[in-house]
């Protein structure tokens, strides 16, 4: 469970997120969505400290995340960056063993949990365990991504934008591996996008952010049927006007 | 050719010992200070300014510069130690500058992933950081490879021996297949140990243990190598018991070298080495520290660069008395006795135009010196007698340029300049058809060549002080002349010539039983 209590970051005069507060309960996906720039990473990177609080309280599992050494507390939490961030002079195999190694498992156990998690995201051990990231494809290195923030059997798991440098076909194939492998694993995690229909498919939450402030939360249901201001029905209403354009398009392709 | 390559092992060894060394203290001291300073923001500008200006002190006299600033610190001033401070120093800028801008040119994408990952500071350095500057930093390292294998041939003039005592020889002595051993030999050094770097670099990126294990095998043993070399150096000879010779720069010294050194083991057993081609100040003050035990100097030169006076017509007589004296009292250094020449700075001109111009004597010069080119070695127009013989005379040249010794008497010979500052020992003098303007005014001063020794010797070697007193009287103007002769035009070696001197005398000994 994750758990963020008027969670604030000020640079200086400006706020970038601003007494936010919300939780993801113990195998729930929350999907933090909002336009670009409206302080999402930073939540996020405030959750395993990458960046610390001006304001406020992250727990995880009920403990304040102060309380740990920085370095000690993210090893339990998987983060997958924004971009891919795989390391570039180590191979698949090592960087997918990098928090396990620090944590002292045996060369044993990561061997047998590397080959467990390339077959988890669908990548087959044989070919790629030794190659390096720069001879794999954007959607595989993407997917070495997450096996690398899932190797140490985090608690929880922090993406952001995973999927968002990917082209339309390889995002579609990699937003159903995690769903797969979200219900396979009970994963709690925090899902950063600006994808409303990324945010629909994997959210079983949906937090809207606007200019570092929390809008409105609810499942993908409640915010299509109960919007708390134009903000997010215009949000919200987007599928619905991009569907009917396309209807009206290929109706009058019909007509000539 | 034989008689270069002979020399090879000793300067190839000096050569390898002082690269090798300067190379790793100079990495290992600026890879964890351009690490420090990518941390700490002000450090970064003060390193980098630092050893950028270092960079821009020309190396020789960066080399130089460490003989007064270790003998004031009362360490040993010439030899082993100025030349690896000052490689090390010139050493240190591309390193120190790799080390900072490969680091400060990491995706900070990387450095955060590395974060978020669970890593420490020291794991983040360690594991993702020096990997990915890695190339960068190997790239500075090489640079500075290729430059100290380079500057190292510099290291002669302070006492090291190094692939520079060929070059700095033949030079002087105009033999040119010694220049070419010397320089070929550090060529190849050069890119071995360049080669090597880069091998290593490679085989370690690319995981290939072989190219990794092939250079880590030649490091070490060239490690070992230079380590047991430099220990046997320090350790296994008695320090004391080894009797140094110091020659500066030119033929005569390193025939007069060679001649002392042979008649020191020759009569009292002990081992004597010669450093060979060391500057002029640097060799004084060598001795003055006891770093050097002898060698031969000029009277007037000592009462002139060191005594800082000038000579005049009234105290020619006594120059040689104050100069020991003076020596003796004020500097702790001791005049052992005068060789039996004199080698005067002289102005001499081709013969030709001597008598065309109808002149005997400096005076004569006076009134055509405005349209001749005066050619004067590397310290004249430094030197107080050139500011006495303008002085003085009232000469004034039309250009004044400054050359090696070694190529100003091909230079008036080829009419390329009109008058030169020779030594009257030079045998080219003659061999080229050059005459001697008479120095009418007496203002240079007469420059008989004494052997100095140290004060240590004096204390603690009486036998050697005795074996010196020997050469006293024992060289005349013209045998130095002839010898000096015999090695810039014939080619022979400085101590094949010096051995030759010395089994005529013994041979005149025997016979005079
Ligand atoms: N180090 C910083 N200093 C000042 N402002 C920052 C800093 N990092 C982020 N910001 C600002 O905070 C806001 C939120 O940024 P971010 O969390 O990256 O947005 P998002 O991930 O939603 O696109 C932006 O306006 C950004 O310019
Ligand atoms: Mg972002």
């Amino acid at each position: 469970m994750i758990e963020l209590q008027a969670l604030t970051k000020r640079y200086g005069e400006r706020v970038a997120v601003d007494r936010l507060s919300f939780r993801a309960e113990r195998g729930e996906v929350v999907v933090l969505l909002g336009t670009s720039g409206c302080g999402k990473t930073t939540t996020l990177k405030m959750v395993n400290r990458l960046i610390e609080p001006s304001d406020g309280l992250v727990r995880i599992d009920g403990v304040d995340v102060r309380t740990l050494p920085g370095h000690e507390l993210r090893r339990h939490v998987g983060y997958v960056f924004q971009g891919v961030g795989l390391f570039p002079h180590m191979t698949v195999f090592e960087n997918i063993s990098v928090t396990p190694t620090l944590l002292g498992w045996s060369a044993e156990r990561i061997r047998r949990r590397v080959d467990e998690l390339l077959d988890l995201v669908e990548l087959d051990p044989a070919v790629l365990r030794d190659r390096w990231p720069n001879e794999l494809s954007g959607g595989q290195q993407q997917r070495v991504g997450v096996a690398r923030a899932l190797a140490a059997e985090p608690k929880v798991m922090l993406l952001d934008e995973p999927f968002g440098a990917l082209d339309p076909l390889t995002r579609e194939q990699l937003q159903q591996s995690f769903a797969r492998i979200r219900t396979q694993l009970g994963v709690t995690a925090i899902f950063v996008t600006h994808d409303l229909v990324e945010a629909l498919f994997l959210g079983d939450r949906i937090v809207v952010m606007r200019d570092g402030c929390l809008v409105q939360v609810g499942t993908p249901r409640e915010l299509m049927v109960n919007p708390v201001d134009e903000f997010v029905e215009r949000m919200f209403g987007t599928p619905k006007r991009q569907a009917q354009l396309l209807n009206d398009l290929l109706g009058s392709g019909e007509h000539s | 050719m034989s008689e270069q390559l002979a020399l090879l092992p000793a300067y190839l060894t000096g050569h390898v010992q002082l690269t090798l060394v300067a190379l790793l203290l100079g990495t290992v001291i600026s890879v964890p200070l351009g690490i420090v300073a990518t941390r700490v923001r002000w450090l970064e500008q003060v390193v980098l300014g630092a050893a950028g200006i270092i960079q821009t002190i020309p190396s020789l006299a960066l080399l130089a510069m460490m003989v007064p600033v270790l003998a004031a610190i009362q360490v040993q001033s010439i030899g082993y130690l100025p030349a690896i401070i000052g490689l090390t120093l010139y050493s240190t800028l591309p390193i120190l500058r790799n080390t900072v801008i490969g680091i400060a040119g990491i995706d900070p994408a990387y450095t955060e992933a590395a974060k978020g990952v669970g890593m420490t500071r020291g794991q983040q350095l360690w594991s993702i950081e020096l990997p990915l500057a890695m190339p960068v930093i190997v790239g500075g390292l090489r640079t500075s490879t290729v430059w100290v294998v380079g500057m190292a041939t510099l290291s002669t003039p302070v006492g090291a021996m190094s692939l520079g005592n060929y070059i700095f020889s033949g030079l002087q002595t105009r033999n040119y297949t010694a220049v070419m051993v010397g320089s070929v030999a550090a060529a190849l050094l050069a890119q071995l140990l360049d080669g090597l770097v880069r091998v290593l670099e490679e085989g370690v990126r690319f995981r290939r243990r072989g190219l990794v294990a092939v250079a880590v095998g030649v490091l070490s043993v060239l490690y070992l190598f230079a380590g047991v070399t430099l220990a046997r150096q320090f350790i296994g000879d008695d320090e004391s018991e080894r009797i140094v010779i110091g020659s500066k720069t030119y033929t005569e010294q390193y025939i007069l070298s060679e001649i002392i050194s042979g008649q020191v083991t020759a009569e009292t057993g002990l081992s004597a080495t010669v450093m060979q081609s060391l500057g002029s100040t640097v060799a004084f003050d060598a001795l003055r520290s006891g770093d050097l035990d002898v060698y031969v100097d000029y009277s007037g030169t000592i009462w002139a660069t060191i005594l800082r006076r000038e000579a005049n017509t009234e105290n020619r007589g006594q120059i040689l008395d104050e100069v020991e004296r003076a020596l003796a009292t004020d500097y702790g250094v001791h005049v052992v006795g005068a060789l039996g020449f004199d080698n005067t700075y002289a102005l001499a001109m081709r013969s030709a135009d001597v008598a065309a111009l109808r002149l005997r004597r400096i005076s004569d010069l006076v009134p055509h010196a405005s349209r001749l080119v005066l050619g004067g070695d590397l310290e004249f127009f430094g030197r107080p007698e050139w500011v006495s013989l303008r002085a003085r005379y009232g000469l004034s040249f039309d250009r004044e340029l400054t050359m090696d010794p070694s190529l100003m008497y091909q230079a008036v010979a080829q009419g390329d300049v009109d008058v030169i500052t020779a030594f009257s020992t030079d045998g080219r003098i003659a061999a080229l058809g050059l005459t001697v303007l008479e120095d009418d005014r007496n203002v240079i001063p007469p420059y008989d060549a004494v052997i100095l020794v140290s004060d240590r010797l004096v204390r603690d070697r009486p036998r050697v002080v005795a074996a010196l007193e020997g050469l006293v009287g024992a060289i005349d103007v013209d045998l130095m002349r002839a010898m000096n002769l015999t090695v810039d035009e014939d080619g022979r070696t400085p101590r094949s010539v010096a051995e030759e001197f010395l089994a005529g005398r013994s041979a005149t000994d025997a016979r005079g039983r």
